[in-house]
């Protein structure tokens, strides 16, 4: 029985001194050390377990689960250990890797659409959600499309409302509008319903400065069909707004004239910039100015293959420039073109 | 136009509508008024206002109609002199300057008072001596040992006009002790008159606006005239040549007129309406013309009868005969052409009809005898006359856009009277008045069914009557149809179906598009389409976007020296065609461009030294005019430009290296595996904007598509462009777009692992990357899924003219693990294969 005792006794003391050693452990890298010291193969339990051999048949069964006792207490005590030093460690770390956060970050490059086609795309998605399509049409145009067949033949004082470039091409010219588009449509799509919009570079003699460009972008919208009235043309034209400048946007329309529509009207939004007190931008009115519309005249029908007996339809043009110019209160509209890096990477 | 408040308010009552509702009410009907000028009136109440108000406002207390009973000389001032002015409350000596009270001084107290406007201590208004409109405060002050603080008004300092020569006289009635703004307090609406709308570029047509709008009654004036002189007939000729072009002309007579000031408050309204007042004559035509919009010419008759000889004079209506001339009223000697209309008499010109007088026929100081035309004419000759000579007048505004043949009459009939009331005489019995082509007015019946159809409203006929019979349509309703006379002042109402669209205009406008309810689309979706290439360009937009590209947007006008600069300068006299400007607003934007990369390429230019990276790109139009076609073909490209570092610097001080061809050619890559096009080929070529060794084709299939590379030094130094070599590439869009796959092959995603090696061959200089990929991807087959290389190598060891290529190389198979084994098989294959054709070494 000594033996017995004399065996556990040791087996004892080689967990407390092992157990005492790992106390004194301090450092994560230092763990391998104790580990090799008190569980590797040299170490004085495994001495236990080897030397089980020549111990007595009977003692062995007990020895062995004493033996086994120790080295699984002495693994959990490193695993614990383990866990508190990792923890030390990164309580440490955390604490010392401050970065500078003002510090700027690594620049990531980005590429950007030009803000007249961000303000295009915006405007081609709502009318996109109603069921509109996009069409496309010549920038340059014949003198009957730009005019004769909107309802201006030669000599119409309506074509003073525009100042035109004219080619030196005979009967050829620059579109001031993208009306002409209408054309195009029509004739393409008669007798079928139409719902088309039509962005575009358009074209005017002006003279340059930093409010008047002699190059624009515009969207045509056109519908088509039977019986269509003046009352779709306000709620198509409103949602169409509210989307654009925001459900409370104020919208009014009020009586104008273009040879091409019959009634027509001109879409004024409570100013966005002053919201509708008074200011420069809208020149003390609180109305802005963003579309010009109206019932497309039986002339124009008629030049674009529809019996204005049977089909009706409207028409509205809005210039993107002017009101992305107001919109982000941009003091010059020549920047749109100029391509000044330094305009165009703050969009 | 400019619009006096107190003027409209001779046809329509409009007391208990506010400046503020008043010109709304305008716009919204149609007359946009863009300012309100207050000419002593009040700013309406409140903080928000929908106008821009300018001006000033008389304060009751502050301006008072007030009499001078006395003019004294001042006793240390030769150009001053003391008033003894009676303001209604009390006697104030007043001092002042004004060179018109000059007559009056020292004459003792004055039998008929003199009546002005008189601005009392603390007083805002203008300062008289200042140039344009500056405030100022009226101060106790003393000027040559006399008080002054008060002030009798010019014009100017009240703000009616720029006259500022002597105080103003007010007519004989004015009362005593009056507030001035009760007495001619006024506010002018700046309005913008629609070119459909001449109708109403007078006051008339402006009141019978507000009066459909707001249901108030409309009073025309009084024209009842007394023709108790001799008889006109006999006594001038008329012939009228071209009915087509002079519809209709009318004639009256005012004999033994004086030709004197008109009454203040006549100077005073076409001071405000914008027009300078001359003497009673001048001032009768141009107020008729301003009040009912009908121009109005008055011949001194006496120079017309020396003109004849002393013969009956006779007016002739005709075109110019080549050659003729004319010096106009305002001194400038013009050169007709034959298609100009003329009036005339037998000793030649006249006047340009409908435009401007001429100066021989003038009405003078010591005329007596007036002669009054009132005429139509063709309104698309008139403009023609007013854009060939340039010469703008208020008369011609109106007869180029139309002006109503029954004016003509109504105008001649008011105007005498005008003259008669300003200035005495004797009115001429009867009129001479040819019409041989009588405008016929349009009946139009439109339905209220089809009314309600076009506006989605539910007007009833009667509704619908009410509103039109406000604007002076005869209607006559007969179950569901109206039935519409146009008035005899409108010359825009046509017949048939476009006379009922004019009319719906009206019906519509007047009822108020406010009250018209808003809806949705009710027609059904029409047919569907897809546009396969804009669907592609949206594509292709964001897909450069996403490759970090700044897009742009540019002008179509330019030069053709600026799009020169593209090519070297020994490769630039090439002569081609382009859509030339006739009028262009600068010689630098005189033609529509014929290259994309021109434009790219000002645009680096202008940009270099604001930016040390640029990475651009455009999708636009070019122009290219063809032989036999009318119009240019428009021909959509891209071009893209790159220039600069790679990357922006950071502070973390890694040097950023500038970008090279392969940075292009990796955007290019990009592109084109966004588009999933597949068939891509790059070919050395050369192209003269481009370095001859550093640029290449881009071919998609067998075609060339476009051209990418960088920059030709001799074509670099043609602009000022900053050190770093420029990357530039030019495509046709619609090859591209057409080209590009919305729908594609999506390949399984392996479930075997991959087997990945390198390899690394010996390969003469002059064999490029492409072709040993080619043998490679030859060699391995199906099982080798990919091929990329990763490394140039160049050294001593390996020979002269030699290179090592570097690939990773990527095995797999859909349907197992691959075995060490077949593996080297294909190696083994792939090797083979280069050392046979391309005599390819291992490198080892």
């Amino acid at each position: 029985m000594a033996e017995k005792e004399q065996a556990i006794e040791k087996l004892e003391q080689i967990k407390s001194t092992a157990l005492a050693a790992l106390v004194e452990v301090s450092r994560e890298e230092d763990l391998e050390a104790w580990r090799v010291a008190h569980l590797g193969r040299s170490s004085a339990v495994m001495g236990v377990f080897s030397s089980m051999g020549k111990m007595d048949k009977d003692l062995r069964p007990l020895m062995g689960k004493a033996a086994n006792e120790v080295r699984q207490a002495l693994e959990s005590a490193l695993e614990e250990k383990q866990g508190v030093l990792a923890e030390q460690a990164l309580k440490k770390a955390l604490a010392t890797e401050q970065l500078d956060v003002t510090l700027p970050g690594r620049p990531v490059t980005r590429g950007r659409l030009h803000p007249l086609t961000q303000v295009l795309g915006r405007i081609t998605r709502i009318f996109g959600d109603m069921g509109f399509q996009v069409y496309r049409s010549p920038e340059v145009e014949t003198d009957d499309y730009n005019f004769t067949y909107l309802n201006m033949p030669p000599y119409h004082p309506a074509r003073d409302m525009w100042d035109t470039f004219y080619t030196k091409t005979d009967g050829v010219l620059l579109r001031t509008h993208t009306s002409p588009g209408q054309i195009h449509v029509m004739r393409e799509h008669a007798p079928e319903p139409i719902r088309a919009i039509l962005p575009g570079a358009t074209m005017r003699y002006e003279q340059l400065s930093a409010r008047s460009e002699i190059e624009f972008a515009q969207v045509e919208v056109l519908v088509v069909g039977e019986k269509v009235t003046f009352a779709e043309m306000k709620g198509t034209l409103e949602d169409f707004a509210k989307r654009l400048f925001g459900e409370d946007a104020r919208l009014r329309l009020r009586a104008s004239h273009f040879p091409f529509t019959e009634p027509s009207a001109e879409m004024d939004v409570g100013c966005f910039v002053c919201g509708g007190t008074g200011c420069p931008v809208c020149k003390e009115t609180g109305w802005l100015e963003i579309l010009g519309c109206g019932m497309v005249h039986p002339v124009v029908l008629e030049y674009g293959g529809y019996d204005p007996e049977v089909y009706s339809g409207f028409a509205a043009g809005m210039g993107i420039d002017r009101s992305t110019l107001m919109r982000y209160r941009i003091d010059d509209i020549r920047h749109f073109r100029n391509n000044d890096i330094r305009f165009l990477k703050q969009f | 136009m400019n619009v006096p408040l107190t003027w409209i308010k001779d046809y329509v009552d409009i007391e208990d509508l506010g400046l503020e509702e008043l010109a709304k009410v305008m716009t919204m009907v149609g007359l946009e008024v863009d300012e309100i000028h207050l000419v002593g009136m009040p700013k309406p109440a409140g903080e928000k206002h929908e106008f821009k108000y300018t001006g000033l406002s008389w304060p009751k207390d502050k301006f008072i109609v007030a009499q001078v009973d006395e003019v004294m000389p001042h006793p240390n001032a030769d150009r001053l002199v003391l008033c003894r002015l009676n303001d209604g409350d009390e006697e104030i000596i007043v001092l002042t300057g004004a060179p018109n009270l000059y007559d009056y001084r020292g004459k003792g107290p004055l039998e008929k008072p003199l009546k002005v406007a008189y601005a009392r201590e603390g007083a805002v208004l203008y300062d008289g001596h200042e140039p344009g409109r500056k405030l100022t405060t009226l101060k106790r002050m003393k000027i040559r040992g006399v008080d002054s603080f008060s002030m009798i008004c010019s014009e100017k300092e009240l703000g009616i006009s720029d006259e500022h020569e002597g105080v103003i006289l007010l007519d004989d009635d004015a009362p005593t002790g009056t507030p001035l703004v009760d007495y001619m307090g006024d506010a002018v609406l700046s309005v913008d008159t629609l070119p459909n709308m001449v109708r109403d570029a007078c006051m008339l047509g402006v009141a019978r606006e507000i009066s459909a709008a707001t249901g108030k009654p409309l009073s025309y004036p009084d024209d009842q005239i007394q023709m108790t002189g001799k008889s006109l007939a006999g006594r001038i000729d008329l012939k009228i040549q071209d009915p087509e072009l002079n519809p209709r002309f009318v004639l009256g007579m005012i004999e033994g007129i004086a030709i004197q000031p008109s009454p203040y408050w006549i100077r005073r309204r076409l001071n405000l309406a914008g027009m300078r007042p001359i003497n009673c004559v001048v001032d009768a035509t141009n107020y008729v013309m301003l009040e009912l919009g009908q121009p109005l010419h008055a011949f001194d008759y006496d120079s017309l009868v020396a003109r004849a000889g002393g013969e009956t004079p006779t007016i002739i209506t005709r075109t110019a005969k080549q050659g003729e001339t004319l010096v106009t009223l305002d001194d400038i000697e013009r050169t007709l052409d034959p298609e100009m209309e003329l009036v005339t008499d037998t000793a030649g010109p006249l006047s340009i009809a409908g435009v401007m007088g001429g100066e021989e026929s003038e009405v003078g100081g010591s005329s007596e005898n007036i002669l009054l035309e009132g005429a139509s004419w063709n309104f698309i000759n008139v403009r023609k006359t007013v854009s060939k000579l340039k010469l703008n007048s208020e008369a011609g505004y109106r007869f180029s856009r139309g002006i109503h043949p029954a004016m003509s009459e109504k105008g001649v009939r008011l105007c005498l009277k005008r003259m008669q009331e300003w200035g005495g005489g004797v009115i001429a019995e009867g009129l001479v008045d040819k019409y041989p082509n009588p405008q016929v007015d349009p009946v139009v019946a439109l339905s209220a069914s089809w009314v309600n159809d076009s506006l989605g409203t539910a007007l009833k006929p009667g509704e619908i009557a009410e509103i039109l019979s406000r604007l002076e349509f005869e209607c006559d309703i007969d179950g569901d149809v109206i039935t519409t006379k146009t008035p005899s002042h409108r010359v825009d109402i046509h017949d048939g179906i476009i006379g009922r669209a004019d009319l719906l205009e009206e019906v519509s406008r007047i009822y108020g598009y406010d009250r018209i309810p808003a809806r949705r689309l009710n027609q059904p979706l029409p047919p569907q389409k897809v546009d396969q290439l804009m669907l592609m360009e949206d594509k292709l937009r964001e897909l450069l976007v996403d490759l970090g590209l700044q897009e742009l947007v540019a002008y179509r006008m330019t030069a053709p020296e600026r799009e020169a600069r593209r090519f070297p300068p020994d490769d630039m006299a090439t002569e081609v065609a382009y859509l030339e400007i006739q009028n262009p607003i600068t010689v630098e934007r005189r033609v529509m461009r014929r290259s994309i990369l021109a434009t790219l390429l000002e645009i680096i230019e202008y940009n270099c030294s604001l930016s040390n990276r640029l990475v651009l790109f455009e999708i636009g139009p070019v122009f290219h005019p063809i032989t036999g076609k009318q119009l240019p073909e428009e021909k959509m490209m891209l071009s893209i430009g790159l220039t600069g570092l790679r990357e922006m610097p950071s502070w973390q001080g890694d040097q950023p290296t500038t970008m090279d061809f392969y940075d292009m050619k990796g955007v290019i890559e990009g592109m084109m595996s966004g588009l999933h096009i597949d068939e891509v080929q790059y070919r050395a070529a050369t192209h003269p904007s481009f370095h001859p060794g550093k640029s290449a084709e881009v071919l998609i299939g067998d075609d060339i598509v476009g051209v990418m590379g960088e920059l030709h030094p001799l074509v670099k130094a043609n602009y000022e462009m900053a050190e770093p070599p420029v990357y530039a590439a030019e495509f046709e869009l619609e090859p591209l777009l057409k080209a590009g796959r919305i729908l594609f092959d999506v390949e399984a995603v392996p479930t075997y692992p991959p087997v990945l090696e390198d390899l690394a061959v010996v390969v003469d200089e002059d064999i490029t990357a492409d072709r040993v990929e080619e043998v490679i991807k030859k060699g391995g087959g199906e099982t080798l899924a990919k091929v990329q290389l990763f490394d140039i190598y160049r050294g001593k060891q390996l020979g002269e003219s030699k290179k090592s290529l570097a690939f990773n190389l990527t095995y797999i198979a859909p349907d197992r693990t691959l075995t060490d084994k077949e593996v080297l098989k294909v190696r083994n294959k792939i090797i083979r294969l280069l050392n046979e054709e391309l005599d390819a070494e291992l490198r080892s």
